[in-house]
């Protein structure tokens, strides 16, 4: 079905915010194609006409009355995190740097 | 006594409320040759004497007041009070360590029990401790793990299956009777197969997953291994049901039966009368060892002449399984490990002050290879352009897939019986270099995971000395039955003569010298390194 390049297998790597070697790329390269090989017996399935199938329990829609309940404290919730600022996480700039969103 | 540590659970809950032995006194003795045979198994990323001990000492006051209240009190407790278990590395326990057997969890703490947890201490069981895994619970042979292989203690140079390899080893050893695995795609089949213990992946949504990491969520669900079918009943017994807190588990009642299952062999056998079983033919495939189809076959027959009725039946895309799974199961782990980003807990690298530098560095040097292999597959087959192609395609076969078993149980039969694997246990490194044929392990347990359903694996018997595992498959909530099922097979066959057979006896041993699965690996490694080039 598909055959993917060097330039793909680092394309996708940046979507994932994988950050991988040269060695980890070729490699990946070749075992990615051979898998995407087993994927081509999905397309002899004629598949027009059935519905998709996300999960296999009949439940939809579960809801909770909204009460106030115990939860983690600021301690807690904080306490594995690499860098903390008071009560707050502390994420890296993402505006105005040069990787900026 | 005899070594307390070789008994069913059953029968220590049993001895524990006769007073003939204490909750102390069992996991002291289960403590001390986990302690002594990890060195050989590296099933235990901990153990946890301290907690174990405290635990204990609970239940035995628990067991004391009880006995005190009367015969009502003492009927009150669940059959698991003070029982010893194990759990995988990825079930919160607070203040402990969850790594999922992965460098990028190293040092996080978890800072609340899951529910599983909950329920167990709920029910007085004793956690002796965390079991080793595949990283992030891909894989199969739990050589994977950021921290070294387990090995199977039926065979020190071979894999115990995986993702919950240290589960299987850490029950079959009798460091524990019971432990807790989770199953994506046969990740606690498997390796009870490959270790000759009982295991159980239950319905999705039996078993609330509150506070277990995450792999593919439409898939994982978590469930019990054991020695035998009764011991695994209790523990799915104690950590099934409905949880508010995630909204997944299903409002289900959790059957009281799965208490008393019946000890009697012949009792149980008469189970199989009149009983419809379905064996599906494209489970038996290519590449199946001739010794485990055997096995199989023979447990059929058996059942069989104990008054079941067996009839050949087609699934006919189970071929697809395979391809089907390695889309949706990549996909969504794609997903949820999205959140491994360097910021809220887990392993950071944050030298670099960019924030996309940042990612790179942190998730580039926290996952294992496998890990990285199925993100890179899973953002591959959601990207844009390949959306329909690869993931919404997966998702319509797995309808056909879930629609194949549905008209098996609609044509009235009772379980549908196959293989669990279709390898006894393989040596390790022996399919490290080659994803796909890691992949193709589970190629008998996926499609029982895309579909939904229940299914166990019971031991069947051995080829070439090494367990061989039949695989159970139930209805949608027919866990009771499956296990009734288990447990007549257990009946008929209770005087076989490789009911007797044991792994050999491990060596104990406290010297940090005695290579274990981690030397054996490197010895692997470098070997191979020196011949074909290296491995994965």
């Amino acid at each position: 079905m598909a055959n993917l390049t060097r330039a793909d297998v680092q394309h996708v790597a940046h979507l994932a915010r994988l950050g991988l070697a040269e060695e980890e790329l070729a490699r990946l390269e070749g075992q990615l194609n051979h898998i995407l090989d087993q994927y081509a017996v999905l397309a002899s399935l004629d598949t027009e006409h059935i519905p998709p199938t996300a999960q296999t329990i009949e439940l939809a829609n579960i809801l909770r009355d909204d009460v106030v309940q115990p939860s983690l404290s600021v301690e807690e919730a904080l306490s594995n995190a690499p860098e903390r600022s008071g009560g707050h996480f502390v994420v890296p700039a993402i505006l105005g740097g040069e990787g900026g969103a | 006594m005899t070594d307390p540590t070789r008994r069913y659970a059953h029968e220590m809950a049993a001895l524990l409320r006769r007073g003939e032995v204490s909750s102390r006194e069992l996991v002291e003795a289960h403590l001390a040759v986990a302690e002594r045979q990890n060195r050989a198994l590296n099933a235990w990323l901990v153990i946890d004497r301290r907690g174990a001990l405290a635990g204990a000492d609970a239940a035995d006051r628990r067991i004391a007041e009880a006995r005190g209240a009367g015969a009502a009190a003492m009927a009150a407790l669940h059959p698991l009070c003070g029982l010893p278990v194990g759990l995988k590395d990825l079930v919160s326990v607070k203040g402990g360590q969850a790594t999922a057997g992965s460098k990028i969890l190293a040092g996080y703490i978890a800072p609340f029990d899951s529910t599983v947890t909950a329920r167990l201490r709920e029910a007085g069981a004793v956690i002796l401790g965390k079991t080793n895994m595949d990283e992030f619970a891909m894989g199969s042979s739990t050589e994977h793990s950021a921290f070294g292989p387990t090995a199977n203690p039926w065979a020190l140079d071979r894999v115990p299956g995986g993702s919950s390899g240290g589960s299987a080893a850490a029950a079959a050893a009798y460091h524990t009777p019971l432990s807790i695995g989770t199953d994506t795609g046969g990740s606690i089949r498997q390796p009870a197969s490959m270790c000759g213990i009982v295991g159980l992946k239950p319905t999705y949504g039996r078993v609330s997953r509150y506070g277990i990491v995450a792999f593919a969520s439409s898939l994982d669900q978590i469930g019990p291994l054991a020695r035998d079918a009764r011991d695994a009943a209790l523990l799915l017994h104690a950590v099934s049901g409905r949880d508010e807190r995630d909204a997944t588990s299903a409002p289900v009642p959790v059957p009281g039966g799965l208490l008393s299952l019946p000890a009697s062999d012949d009792e149980a056998a008469g189970y199989l009368r009149g009983r419809r079983i379905a064996l599906p033919r494209e489970y038996f495939v290519e590449g199946m060892e001739p010794g485990v189809a055997a096995r199989v076959r023979e447990a059929l027959a058996a059942m069989e002449a104990a008054g079941a009725t067996v009839e050949e039946v087609s699934l006919p895309h189970t071929d697809y399984g395979l391809a089907a799974y390695y889309i949706i199961a990549p996909a969504e782990c794609s997903s949820n490990l999205a959140r491994y980003d360097g910021v809220k807990y887990g392993y950071a690298d944050r030298s670099s002050g960019e924030y996309i530098a940042d990612y790179l560095h942190t998730r580039g040097a926290g996952f294992g290879p496998e890990v990285k292999r199925r993100i890179m597959l899973g953002t591959y087959a959601l990207s844009a352009g390949y959306y329909d192609a690869y993931y919404l395609k997966a998702q319509k076969v797995r309808t056909l897939i879930k629609a194949d078993f549905d008209a098996v149980w609609a044509a009235g039969f009772d379980a549908i019986c196959a293989p669990t694997s279709p390898t006894v246990a393989f040596p390790m490194g022996a399919k490290m270099a080659d994803p796909v044929a890691m992949y193709l392990v589970d190629v008998c347990t996926l499609p029982i995971n895309m579909a939904g359903l229940p299914g166990a694996s019971i031991p069947a018997g051995l080829s070439d000395g090494l367990p061989v595992g039949l695989q159970v498959i139930g209805a949608p909530w027919s866990e009771l039955s499956m296990l009734r099922l288990a447990r007549a097979y257990e009946g008929i066959t209770a005087g076989a003569p490789w009911r007797d057979v044991e792994p050999a006896e491990l060596p104990l041993t406290d010297d940090p010298n005695t290579p274990g699965p981690i030397e054996r690996k490197e010895r692997l490694e470098s070997a191979a390194a020196a011949g074909t080039g290296g491995q994965a």
